[in-house]
């Protein structure tokens, strides 16, 4: 199952990730995890949360760029190799991953991390081939 | 001076001479543009009725967008085998102004430009690098045809390359030159970075003809401290004839206009009603002279002030304070004219949607410095770094290729640029002008 990302456009400025963070704060939007891609003038937040079409709704309020897209939360045990290992499956079904990142807890020992493909659906495909387990939603948000 | 009979002329004169040729000059653009023929009909002007210079006043405007709507040669008053050049104004399809010249035009153009280089003390003895740029632009051969006239020796290197034009300054003996304001100072700046063996003191440059932008007083004791030579001021706009409408003499106080053949009124830009000379306002031009393209009453959009007492150079010709403002949006950077609404163009056919934009000036050193800044909306919003890097190169391309500059593009937040009682500002100019 496909995880709903929420993406966040700001300008690389002092307080404006705080001024976005305090809308979600406000509409008790809990972030499970967060990265930040930037550049010289600004930055793109991917954030996952508890609620992300609350979050979408919130931020638009108030005047912020965002969007959803589409990732994958795959389990990858957390021990030396594993995430090449899981790199090597990907690449080996030529599949493209656009940006990654990772869980800060640890899911039945395993760490979890988001990817984002060119393709998810044959990602999917992929993976299930591989042996590899894709979280569901209901599973992070509900841990 | 090149022309004492004319740049001398006593007033009672001049102002004989100027109403017999702009008598000339409404019949001709009357009789044979059908543009004038119809704007002076619906403003129940006739060229005819014309008794004195003042009865101009009665005369319809000629607005840019008329000159643009004109596009190409709608406001040619001589058919095509009788106009030897064209140049235009930079710009797409709709925006660019078009100007022709006769054989006589080109004589009469080279002759003011010959006068401007007069007037900064320039004679056959010279030697004149035009660093202007060649082309449609009319800076580059408006300088070498006034150079030729005048019998100086042209070096026509065009624009560009400043390892080559200090070479030529120094091995051809460069005495004038003529360029942008900002082009100088950056030729100064290089040399001070890369050529700390190089002294344009130990050259024979003397003087410099700068122009196609507005320009500081500061810029000039800047060039002239910096090049050890004296720096002239000199204004002209494609629409009038290019460079040479006025130009500065060694009193270096005001721009000479060559008055016999260019009229020039001063009006508010509001009411459009002609203010007395001395008063603060939009420069009106129409045309005494020229065949090819003869212009009435154009509205320039730049502000200035008309005077005339008698200057140390011996002309009577009225003089014009530099231009440091414009009644409309017009932007010159780097002596490009660029409206902001071609710049909303280019936004508009990058994100299909009505931009909401900002375009900065600065002066960074001598460069003016051009920022848009694009507020995202989730239109273009995307959430891949490389889609979002793509989108502001896409724009900066275009406008290089759409408007001829360089200009930084600066991605920013909705709401975040100023809007004033609800309508945006669309330009925030800090380039300061005195």
């Amino acid at each position: 199952m496909n995880i709903t990302q929420l993406s966040l456009f700001l300008e690389n400025k002092p307080g404006r990730l705080q001024s976005a963070l305090k809308v979600l704060a406000e509409k008790n939007v809990n972030i499970r995890t967060l990265t930040i891609a930037e550049l010289a003038d600004f930055g793109i937040v991917r954030m996952i949360v508890n609620n992300p079409d609350g979050a979408v709704v919130a931020l638009r309020e108030n005047h912020f760029t965002c969007s959803t897209t589409e990732v994958l939360a795959i389990e990858i045990s957390d021990e030396p190799g594993a995430l090449e290992k899981a790199l090597d499956a990907f690449s080996r079904h030529r599949l493209n991953i656009e940006y990654m990142y990772a869980f800060t807890e640890k899911r039945n020992d395993k760490a979890v991390m988001i990817f984002r493909f060119d393709d998810i659906e044959a990602a999917k495909k992929a993976l299930a081939g591989e042996g590899y387990r894709i979280v569901n939603k209901i599973d992070i948000i509900g841990e | 001076m090149f022309n004492r009979e004319f740049e001398a002329m006593q007033l009672s004169k001049l102002r004989e001479l100027q109403l017999e040729r702009l008598k000339w000059s409404l019949k001709h653009a009357y009789d044979n543009v059908p543009f004038y023929r119809k704007s002076f009909d619906a403003a129940g002007f006739r060229p005819e009725q014309i008794k004195t210079l003042d009865d101009l006043r009665r005369a319809p405007f000629l607005m840019k967008q008329d000159m643009r709507d004109a596009y190409p040669f709608e406001l040619f008053a001589v058919p095509m085998e009788k106009v030897v050049r064209i140049h235009s104004s930079s710009g797409t399809t709709g925006n660019a102004t078009v100007a022709g010249y006769t054989k006589n035009d080109i004589e009469i153009w080279s002759e003011v430009m010959a006068r401007t280089i007069a007037c900064a003390g320039g004679s056959s003895k010279d030697v004149l690098q035009v660093a202007y740029g060649y082309g449609l632009f009319t800076g580059g051969l408006g300088a070498h045809y006034g150079a030729e006239k005048i019998g100086a020796t042209v070096i026509p290197i065009s624009g560009g390359n400043t390892e080559r034009q200090l070479m030529l300054i120094k091995d051809f003996g460069t005495t004038i030159l003529a360029c942008t304001p900002s082009y100088a100072i950056n030729m100064a700046d290089y040399v001070e970075k890369n050529r700390p063996d190089y002294d344009f003191r130990k050259t024979k440059l003397k003087a410099g003809i700068f122009g196609a932008e507005p320009w500081t007083e500061q810029m000039r004791s800047e060039i002239e401290r910096r090049m050890g030579i004296d720096a002239y001021d000199i204004y002209g706009l494609s629409e009038v004839i290019g460079p040479g409408v006025s130009c500065e003499c060694s009193a270096k106080s005001g721009l000479h206009v060559f008055e016999d053949h260019f009229y020039v009124e001063i009006i508010d830009p509001e009411s459009g009603e002609v203010l007395p000379e001395g008063e603060k306002g939009e420069i009106v031009y129409t045309s005494l002279t020229k065949e090819a393209c003869p212009i009435i009453r154009y509205r320039s959009r730049d502000i200035s002030r008309l005077y005339r007492t008698p200057c140390s150079c011996g002309r009577t010709l009225v003089k014009m304070e530099k231009v440091t403002g414009r009644s409309d949006d017009m932007l010159i950077i780097r002596g490009v004219n660029v409206f902001p609404t071609q710049i909303e163009a280019v936004l508009m056919e990058a994100e299909e949607t009505e931009p909401h934009y900002q375009i900065i000036v600065d002066r960074k050193g001598a460069m003016d410095d051009i920022e848009v800044m694009v507020e995202v909306n989730e239109r273009i919003f995307s959430d891949e770094l490389k889609e979002m890097d793509r989108l502001s190169s896409r724009i900066k391309q275009r406008m290089q290729s759409v408007l001829g500059i360089s200009a930084k593009i600066t991605l920013v937040e909705p709401k975040t640029l100023a809007r004033s009682e609800g309508k945006a500002v669309r330009v925030v100019d800090r380039r300061k002008l005195k």
